[in-house]
Protein backbone atom coordinates (compact mmCIF):
# COMPACT_ATOMS: atom_id res chain seq x y z
CA UNK A 1 0.00 0.00 0.00
CA UNK A 2 1.35 3.43 -0.89
CA UNK A 3 2.08 6.15 1.68
CA UNK A 4 -0.73 8.30 0.31
CA UNK A 5 -3.22 5.48 0.66
CA UNK A 6 -2.06 4.78 4.21
CA UNK A 7 -2.44 8.45 5.15
CA UNK A 8 -5.96 8.63 3.76
CA UNK A 9 -8.83 7.94 6.13
CA UNK A 10 -12.50 7.66 5.34
CA UNK A 11 -14.25 7.03 2.05
CA UNK A 12 -12.35 7.31 -1.25
CA UNK A 13 -12.35 10.73 -2.92
CA UNK A 14 -15.24 11.43 -5.28
CA UNK A 15 -14.36 11.45 -8.95
CA UNK A 16 -16.70 12.31 -11.78
CA UNK A 17 -16.74 14.08 -15.10
CA UNK A 18 -18.75 17.15 -16.06
CA UNK A 19 -20.43 14.88 -18.65
CA UNK A 20 -22.79 13.53 -16.01
CA UNK A 21 -22.64 15.04 -12.54
CA UNK A 22 -24.11 13.10 -9.60
CA UNK A 23 -26.81 15.74 -9.06
CA UNK A 24 -28.02 15.60 -12.66
CA UNK A 25 -27.81 11.80 -12.78
CA UNK A 26 -29.73 11.59 -9.51
CA UNK A 27 -32.45 13.89 -10.83
CA UNK A 28 -32.69 11.88 -14.07
CA UNK A 29 -33.01 8.62 -12.15
CA UNK A 30 -35.59 10.15 -9.83
CA UNK A 31 -37.69 11.42 -12.74
CA UNK A 32 -37.31 8.10 -14.56
CA UNK A 33 -38.52 6.18 -11.49
CA UNK A 34 -41.46 8.56 -11.05
CA UNK A 35 -42.43 8.25 -14.72
CA UNK A 36 -42.40 4.46 -14.36
CA UNK A 37 -44.48 4.65 -11.18
CA UNK A 38 -47.09 7.04 -12.56
CA UNK A 39 -46.88 5.33 -15.94
CA UNK A 40 -47.95 2.02 -14.43
CA UNK A 41 -50.98 3.67 -12.83
CA UNK A 42 -51.87 5.45 -16.08
CA UNK A 43 -51.55 2.17 -17.96
CA UNK A 44 -54.08 0.53 -15.65
CA UNK A 45 -56.39 3.54 -15.94
CA UNK A 46 -56.30 3.61 -19.75
CA UNK A 47 -56.69 -0.16 -19.99
CA UNK A 48 -59.73 0.01 -17.75
CA UNK A 49 -61.12 2.95 -19.70
CA UNK A 50 -60.69 1.29 -23.10
CA UNK A 51 -62.05 -2.04 -21.86
CA UNK A 52 -65.10 -0.62 -20.08
CA UNK A 53 -65.83 2.10 -22.63
CA UNK A 54 -66.13 -0.55 -25.26
CA UNK A 55 -68.66 -2.48 -23.19
CA UNK A 56 -70.85 0.30 -21.77
CA UNK A 57 -70.26 3.19 -24.17
CA UNK A 58 -69.94 5.63 -21.25
CA UNK A 59 -66.98 7.05 -19.39
CA UNK A 60 -66.98 7.26 -16.46
CA UNK A 61 -69.39 4.34 -15.97
CA UNK A 62 -73.01 5.30 -15.24
CA UNK A 63 -73.57 6.36 -11.63
CA UNK A 64 -70.13 7.92 -11.21
CA UNK A 65 -69.73 11.69 -11.18
CA UNK A 66 -66.37 13.48 -11.21
CA UNK A 67 -66.26 16.92 -9.49
CA UNK A 68 -64.64 18.68 -12.45
CA UNK A 69 -65.29 22.32 -11.50
CA UNK A 70 -64.09 22.15 -7.89
CA UNK A 71 -61.06 20.12 -9.00
CA UNK A 72 -60.34 22.72 -11.68
CA UNK A 73 -60.30 25.41 -8.94
CA UNK A 74 -58.02 23.11 -6.95
CA UNK A 75 -55.77 22.82 -10.00
CA UNK A 76 -55.55 26.62 -10.20
CA UNK A 77 -54.55 26.65 -6.53
CA UNK A 78 -51.72 24.20 -7.20
CA UNK A 79 -50.53 26.10 -10.30
CA UNK A 80 -50.54 29.30 -8.23
CA UNK A 81 -48.41 27.56 -5.62
CA UNK A 82 -45.81 26.90 -8.34
CA UNK A 83 -45.77 30.65 -8.98
CA UNK A 84 -45.23 31.46 -5.30
CA UNK A 85 -42.50 28.80 -5.13
CA UNK A 86 -40.73 30.42 -8.06
CA UNK A 87 -41.14 33.82 -6.40
CA UNK A 88 -39.52 32.46 -3.21
CA UNK A 89 -36.53 31.12 -5.16
CA UNK A 90 -36.07 34.34 -7.09
CA UNK A 91 -36.35 36.31 -3.84
CA UNK A 92 -33.51 34.46 -2.09
CA UNK A 93 -31.35 34.73 -5.20
CA UNK A 94 -31.74 38.51 -4.93
CA UNK A 95 -31.11 38.42 -1.18
CA UNK A 96 -34.73 39.22 -0.30
CA UNK A 97 -35.33 37.13 2.82
CA UNK A 98 -38.85 38.47 3.44
CA UNK A 99 -39.80 37.44 -0.09
CA UNK A 100 -38.38 33.95 0.51
CA UNK A 101 -40.30 33.55 3.75
CA UNK A 102 -43.57 34.88 2.29
CA UNK A 103 -43.19 32.79 -0.88
CA UNK A 104 -42.52 29.55 0.99
CA UNK A 105 -45.29 30.16 3.52
CA UNK A 106 -47.80 30.92 0.77
CA UNK A 107 -46.70 27.84 -1.19
CA UNK A 108 -47.14 25.65 1.85
CA UNK A 109 -50.58 27.12 2.63
CA UNK A 110 -51.72 26.68 -0.98
CA UNK A 111 -50.45 23.10 -0.95
CA UNK A 112 -52.32 22.37 2.29
CA UNK A 113 -55.45 23.93 0.78
CA UNK A 114 -55.10 21.68 -2.28
CA UNK A 115 -54.70 18.54 -0.19
CA UNK A 116 -57.51 19.50 2.19
CA UNK A 117 -59.86 20.21 -0.73
CA UNK A 118 -58.99 16.86 -2.29
CA UNK A 119 -59.78 15.04 0.96
CA UNK A 120 -63.11 16.88 1.21
CA UNK A 121 -63.87 15.92 -2.40
CA UNK A 122 -63.09 12.28 -1.61
CA UNK A 123 -65.78 12.36 1.09
CA UNK A 124 -68.32 13.93 -1.29
CA UNK A 125 -67.69 11.61 -4.24
CA UNK A 126 -70.26 9.04 -3.23
CA UNK A 127 -68.14 6.05 -4.22
CA UNK A 128 -65.19 4.29 -2.69
CA UNK A 129 -62.14 2.33 -3.79
CA UNK A 130 -64.02 -1.00 -3.90
CA UNK A 131 -66.78 0.26 -6.22
CA UNK A 132 -65.75 -0.97 -9.70
CA UNK A 133 -62.35 -0.80 -11.36
CA UNK A 134 -62.97 2.84 -12.35
CA UNK A 135 -63.19 3.84 -8.69
CA UNK A 136 -60.05 1.85 -7.89
CA UNK A 137 -58.00 3.46 -10.66
CA UNK A 138 -59.45 6.92 -9.87
CA UNK A 139 -58.44 6.72 -6.23
CA UNK A 140 -55.16 5.05 -7.17
CA UNK A 141 -54.05 7.85 -9.48
CA UNK A 142 -55.31 10.81 -7.47
CA UNK A 143 -54.20 9.18 -4.22
CA UNK A 144 -50.72 8.52 -5.57
CA UNK A 145 -50.47 12.17 -6.49
CA UNK A 146 -51.86 13.16 -3.09
CA UNK A 147 -49.07 11.17 -1.44
CA UNK A 148 -46.56 13.14 -3.51
CA UNK A 149 -48.19 16.39 -2.38
CA UNK A 150 -47.86 15.24 1.23
CA UNK A 151 -44.14 14.58 0.72
CA UNK A 152 -43.81 17.97 -0.99
CA UNK A 153 -45.58 19.69 1.91
CA UNK A 154 -43.17 18.05 4.36
CA UNK A 155 -40.21 19.30 2.34
CA UNK A 156 -41.81 22.76 2.10
CA UNK A 157 -42.41 22.84 5.83
CA UNK A 158 -38.76 22.11 6.54
CA UNK A 159 -37.72 24.75 3.98
CA UNK A 160 -40.09 27.31 5.53
CA UNK A 161 -38.86 26.65 9.07
CA UNK A 162 -35.28 26.95 7.87
CA UNK A 163 -36.09 30.21 6.05
CA UNK A 164 -37.58 31.70 9.24
CA UNK A 165 -34.55 30.54 11.21
CA UNK A 166 -32.27 32.52 8.94
CA UNK A 167 -30.96 29.72 6.72
CA UNK A 168 -30.27 30.16 3.00
CA UNK A 169 -28.52 33.06 1.28
CA UNK A 170 -28.08 34.34 -2.30
CA UNK A 171 -24.96 32.13 -2.55
CA UNK A 172 -26.28 29.06 -0.69
CA UNK A 173 -29.89 28.17 -1.42
CA UNK A 174 -29.59 24.66 -2.80
CA UNK A 175 -32.28 23.48 -0.38
CA UNK A 176 -34.79 25.94 -1.84
CA UNK A 177 -33.80 25.08 -5.41
CA UNK A 178 -34.17 21.31 -5.00
CA UNK A 179 -37.41 21.59 -3.03
CA UNK A 180 -38.77 23.93 -5.70
CA UNK A 181 -37.93 21.45 -8.46
CA UNK A 182 -39.79 18.72 -6.60
CA UNK A 183 -42.82 20.97 -6.07
CA UNK A 184 -42.95 21.89 -9.77
CA UNK A 185 -42.72 18.19 -10.62
CA UNK A 186 -45.71 17.50 -8.35
CA UNK A 187 -47.56 20.33 -10.13
CA UNK A 188 -46.75 18.91 -13.59
CA UNK A 189 -47.92 15.45 -12.56
CA UNK A 190 -51.20 16.87 -11.25
CA UNK A 191 -51.87 18.65 -14.55
CA UNK A 192 -51.40 15.31 -16.34
CA UNK A 193 -53.64 13.50 -13.81
CA UNK A 194 -56.32 16.22 -13.91
CA UNK A 195 -56.53 16.35 -17.69
CA UNK A 196 -56.49 12.56 -18.01
CA UNK A 197 -58.86 11.61 -15.20
CA UNK A 198 -61.21 14.60 -14.99
CA UNK A 199 -61.26 16.34 -18.39
CA UNK A 200 -60.76 13.86 -21.23
CA UNK B 1 -31.64 16.02 -24.20
CA UNK B 2 -31.71 18.85 -21.71
CA UNK B 3 -33.13 17.91 -18.34
CA UNK B 4 -36.17 20.21 -17.76
CA UNK B 5 -35.75 19.74 -14.02
CA UNK B 6 -32.13 20.85 -13.87
CA UNK B 7 -32.94 24.06 -12.03
CA UNK B 8 -35.97 25.56 -10.33
CA UNK B 9 -36.27 28.12 -13.13
CA UNK B 10 -36.28 25.36 -15.78
CA UNK B 11 -38.84 23.36 -13.82
CA UNK B 12 -41.12 26.40 -13.46
CA UNK B 13 -40.90 27.03 -17.21
CA UNK B 14 -41.72 23.37 -17.79
CA UNK B 15 -44.88 23.74 -15.69
CA UNK B 16 -46.15 26.43 -18.08
CA UNK B 17 -45.19 24.41 -21.14
CA UNK B 18 -47.14 21.44 -19.80
CA UNK B 19 -50.16 23.66 -19.11
CA UNK B 20 -50.03 25.03 -22.67
CA UNK B 21 -49.59 21.51 -24.06
CA UNK B 22 -52.68 20.14 -22.33
CA UNK B 23 -54.82 23.24 -22.88
CA UNK B 24 -54.32 22.87 -26.65
CA UNK B 25 -55.05 19.13 -26.51
CA UNK B 26 -58.24 19.67 -24.47
CA UNK B 27 -59.45 22.44 -26.82
CA UNK B 28 -58.85 20.15 -29.82
CA UNK B 29 -60.54 17.24 -28.02
CA UNK B 30 -63.72 19.23 -27.33
CA UNK B 31 -63.92 20.45 -30.94
CA UNK B 32 -63.45 16.93 -32.25
CA UNK B 33 -61.96 13.86 -30.60
CA UNK B 34 -59.78 13.14 -33.64
CA UNK B 35 -58.56 16.75 -33.65
CA UNK B 36 -57.52 16.31 -30.02
CA UNK B 37 -55.56 13.21 -31.00
CA UNK B 38 -53.95 15.09 -33.90
CA UNK B 39 -52.95 17.98 -31.61
CA UNK B 40 -51.51 15.45 -29.17
CA UNK B 41 -49.44 13.78 -31.89
CA UNK B 42 -48.21 17.08 -33.37
CA UNK B 43 -47.30 18.65 -30.02
CA UNK B 44 -45.63 15.47 -28.75
CA UNK B 45 -43.60 15.17 -31.96
CA UNK B 46 -42.59 18.83 -31.67
CA UNK B 47 -41.60 18.32 -28.04
CA UNK B 48 -39.46 15.30 -28.94
CA UNK B 49 -37.86 17.19 -31.81
CA UNK B 50 -37.03 20.24 -29.69
CA UNK B 51 -36.00 18.24 -26.63
CA UNK B 52 -34.02 15.38 -28.14
CA UNK B 53 -33.14 15.81 -31.79
CA UNK B 54 -32.46 19.55 -31.80
CA UNK B 55 -30.45 19.28 -28.59
CA UNK B 56 -28.08 16.76 -30.21
CA UNK B 57 -27.34 19.04 -33.15
CA UNK B 58 -26.35 22.05 -31.09
CA UNK B 59 -22.80 23.16 -31.73
CA UNK B 60 -20.72 23.20 -28.57
CA UNK B 61 -19.30 26.43 -27.25
CA UNK B 62 -15.75 27.01 -28.46
CA UNK B 63 -13.43 27.73 -25.57
CA UNK B 64 -10.74 30.35 -26.04
CA UNK B 65 -7.81 30.01 -23.65
CA UNK B 66 -6.00 32.92 -22.01
CA UNK B 67 -2.47 33.57 -23.39
CA UNK B 68 0.41 32.39 -21.22
CA UNK B 69 3.59 34.42 -20.42
CA UNK B 70 6.00 34.87 -23.39
CA UNK B 71 8.74 32.70 -21.88
CA UNK B 72 6.38 29.86 -21.10
CA UNK B 73 4.67 27.41 -23.40
CA UNK B 74 1.72 25.47 -22.02
CA UNK B 75 0.85 22.18 -23.63
CA UNK B 76 -2.10 20.00 -22.87
CA UNK B 77 -1.38 16.38 -23.79
CA UNK B 78 -4.16 13.87 -24.13
CA UNK B 79 -3.09 10.29 -24.56
CA UNK B 80 -3.73 6.88 -23.18
CA UNK B 81 -1.76 3.76 -24.13
CA UNK B 82 0.55 5.91 -26.23
CA UNK B 83 1.29 8.34 -23.43
CA UNK B 84 4.84 7.05 -22.90
CA UNK B 85 5.81 6.89 -26.57
CA UNK B 86 9.11 8.49 -27.69
CA UNK B 87 7.36 10.30 -30.58
CA UNK B 88 5.23 12.15 -28.06
CA UNK B 89 8.21 13.27 -25.96
CA UNK B 90 10.03 14.42 -29.07
CA UNK B 91 7.00 16.37 -30.24
CA UNK B 92 6.58 18.08 -26.88
CA UNK B 93 10.23 19.17 -26.82
CA UNK B 94 9.98 20.48 -30.38
CA UNK B 95 6.75 22.33 -29.72
CA UNK B 96 8.16 24.17 -26.69
CA UNK B 97 10.73 25.83 -28.97
CA UNK B 98 13.31 26.68 -26.31
CA UNK B 99 10.77 28.15 -23.93
CA UNK B 100 9.88 26.73 -20.54
CA UNK B 101 7.38 24.01 -21.31
CA UNK B 102 4.57 23.41 -18.86
CA UNK B 103 2.91 20.17 -19.74
CA UNK B 104 -0.39 18.94 -18.41
CA UNK B 105 -1.14 15.32 -19.23
CA UNK B 106 -4.64 13.91 -19.28
CA UNK B 107 -5.07 10.16 -19.38
CA UNK B 108 -8.71 9.28 -20.15
CA UNK B 109 -9.97 6.39 -18.04
CA UNK B 110 -11.16 4.18 -20.87
CA UNK B 111 -14.14 2.13 -19.84
CA UNK B 112 -17.19 0.37 -21.22
CA UNK B 113 -20.39 2.47 -21.42
CA UNK B 114 -22.23 0.18 -18.98
CA UNK B 115 -19.46 0.44 -16.40
CA UNK B 116 -19.30 4.21 -16.86
CA UNK B 117 -23.01 4.69 -16.27
CA UNK B 118 -22.99 2.45 -13.25
CA UNK B 119 -19.97 4.32 -11.84
CA UNK B 120 -17.92 1.12 -11.96
CA UNK B 121 -14.75 2.77 -13.14
CA UNK B 122 -12.25 2.06 -10.40
CA UNK B 123 -10.28 -0.40 -12.54
CA UNK B 124 -10.23 1.94 -15.53
CA UNK B 125 -9.05 4.81 -13.36
CA UNK B 126 -6.39 2.67 -11.70
CA UNK B 127 -5.02 1.66 -15.12
CA UNK B 128 -5.08 5.27 -16.31
CA UNK B 129 -3.34 6.36 -13.10
CA UNK B 130 -0.49 3.87 -13.74
CA UNK B 131 -0.04 5.16 -17.28
CA UNK B 132 -0.15 8.73 -16.05
CA UNK B 133 2.48 8.09 -13.36
CA UNK B 134 4.81 6.43 -15.89
CA UNK B 135 4.27 9.25 -18.35
CA UNK B 136 4.95 12.01 -15.83
CA UNK B 137 8.08 10.22 -14.66
CA UNK B 138 9.44 9.93 -18.20
CA UNK B 139 8.68 13.58 -18.99
CA UNK B 140 10.30 14.82 -15.80
CA UNK B 141 13.34 12.66 -16.54
CA UNK B 142 13.95 14.69 -19.71
CA UNK B 143 13.50 18.02 -17.91
CA UNK B 144 9.88 18.84 -18.68
CA UNK B 145 7.69 20.44 -16.03
CA UNK B 146 4.79 18.04 -16.08
CA UNK B 147 1.63 17.51 -14.10
CA UNK B 148 -1.46 15.56 -14.93
CA UNK B 149 -4.76 14.01 -14.06
CA UNK B 150 -7.07 11.18 -15.03
CA UNK B 151 -9.77 12.28 -17.43
CA UNK B 152 -13.19 11.22 -18.59
CA UNK B 153 -13.41 8.11 -20.77
CA UNK B 154 -14.43 10.29 -23.72
CA UNK B 155 -11.19 12.07 -24.75
CA UNK B 156 -13.04 15.15 -26.06
CA UNK B 157 -14.87 15.48 -22.76
CA UNK B 158 -11.58 14.93 -20.93
CA UNK B 159 -10.08 17.87 -22.87
CA UNK B 160 -13.04 20.07 -21.99
CA UNK B 161 -12.72 19.16 -18.32
CA UNK B 162 -8.99 19.88 -18.34
CA UNK B 163 -9.53 23.25 -20.02
CA UNK B 164 -11.48 24.38 -17.00
CA UNK B 165 -8.34 24.34 -14.87
CA UNK B 166 -5.45 24.47 -17.37
CA UNK B 167 -5.18 27.12 -20.11
CA UNK B 168 -2.88 25.67 -22.79
CA UNK B 169 -1.27 27.39 -25.76
CA UNK B 170 -1.69 24.22 -27.71
CA UNK B 171 -3.09 20.77 -27.55
CA UNK B 172 -1.40 17.49 -28.43
CA UNK B 173 -3.48 14.38 -28.91
CA UNK B 174 -1.53 11.16 -29.17
CA UNK B 175 -3.10 8.12 -30.79
CA UNK B 176 -2.22 4.73 -32.24
CA UNK B 177 -1.71 4.63 -36.03
CA UNK B 178 -4.79 4.69 -38.29
CA UNK B 179 -6.41 1.26 -38.38
CA UNK B 180 -5.50 0.50 -34.79
CA UNK B 181 -6.79 3.64 -33.09
CA UNK B 182 -10.36 3.71 -31.80
CA UNK B 183 -10.03 7.44 -31.17
CA UNK B 184 -9.37 8.01 -34.87
CA UNK B 185 -12.30 5.78 -35.78
CA UNK B 186 -14.55 7.89 -33.56
CA UNK B 187 -13.27 11.14 -35.09
CA UNK B 188 -11.77 12.43 -31.85
CA UNK B 189 -9.26 14.68 -33.65
CA UNK B 190 -11.92 16.29 -35.87
CA UNK B 191 -14.33 16.76 -32.99
CA UNK B 192 -11.66 18.34 -30.80
CA UNK B 193 -10.56 20.70 -33.61
CA UNK B 194 -14.15 21.78 -34.13
CA UNK B 195 -14.89 22.20 -30.47
CA UNK B 196 -11.83 23.95 -29.05
CA UNK B 197 -10.15 27.14 -30.25
CA UNK B 198 -6.70 25.79 -29.38
CA UNK B 199 -4.09 24.72 -31.99
CA UNK B 200 -4.14 20.95 -32.05
CA UNK B 201 -1.30 18.65 -33.07
CA UNK B 202 -2.00 15.01 -33.73
CA UNK B 203 0.89 12.70 -32.89
CA UNK B 204 0.85 9.10 -34.03
CA UNK B 205 2.73 6.71 -31.77
CA UNK B 206 3.37 3.23 -33.09
CA UNK B 207 4.17 1.26 -29.95
CA UNK B 208 4.70 -2.00 -31.86
CA UNK B 209 7.34 -0.41 -34.09
CA UNK B 210 8.98 1.19 -31.06
CA UNK B 211 9.22 -2.18 -29.33
CA UNK B 212 10.79 -3.88 -32.34
CA UNK B 213 13.42 -1.11 -32.71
Amino acid sequence: MSAAAEAHHGPPPIHYSSRISPAVLGMFLFIASEIMLFGSFFTVYFFDRVANHGVNGHWPPPGFHRPVFSTFINTLILVTSSGTMHWATMAIKRGNRAGLQAGLLLTWLLGVTFLFTQIVEYHRLGFNTGDTSFAATFFGLTGLHGAHVLVGLTILLVMTIRAFRGHFSPEHHHGVEIGGIYWHFVDVMWIVVFVTVYVL
Amino acid sequence: MKNPFRSERDAFRFVWLVIGYFVLIVIGYYIDHWLGLAVFVVLSSAAIWFGVLRGRGERPVRQVPAPSPADEHRILVVANETVGGPELLTEIRERSGGRTARVFVVCPALNTPIKTWTSDEDQARAAAQRRLDDSLASMRSVGLEAAGEIGDGDPVQAIEDALRTFRPDELIVSTHPPGRSRWLERGVIERARERFAVPLTHVVVDLDADRTT
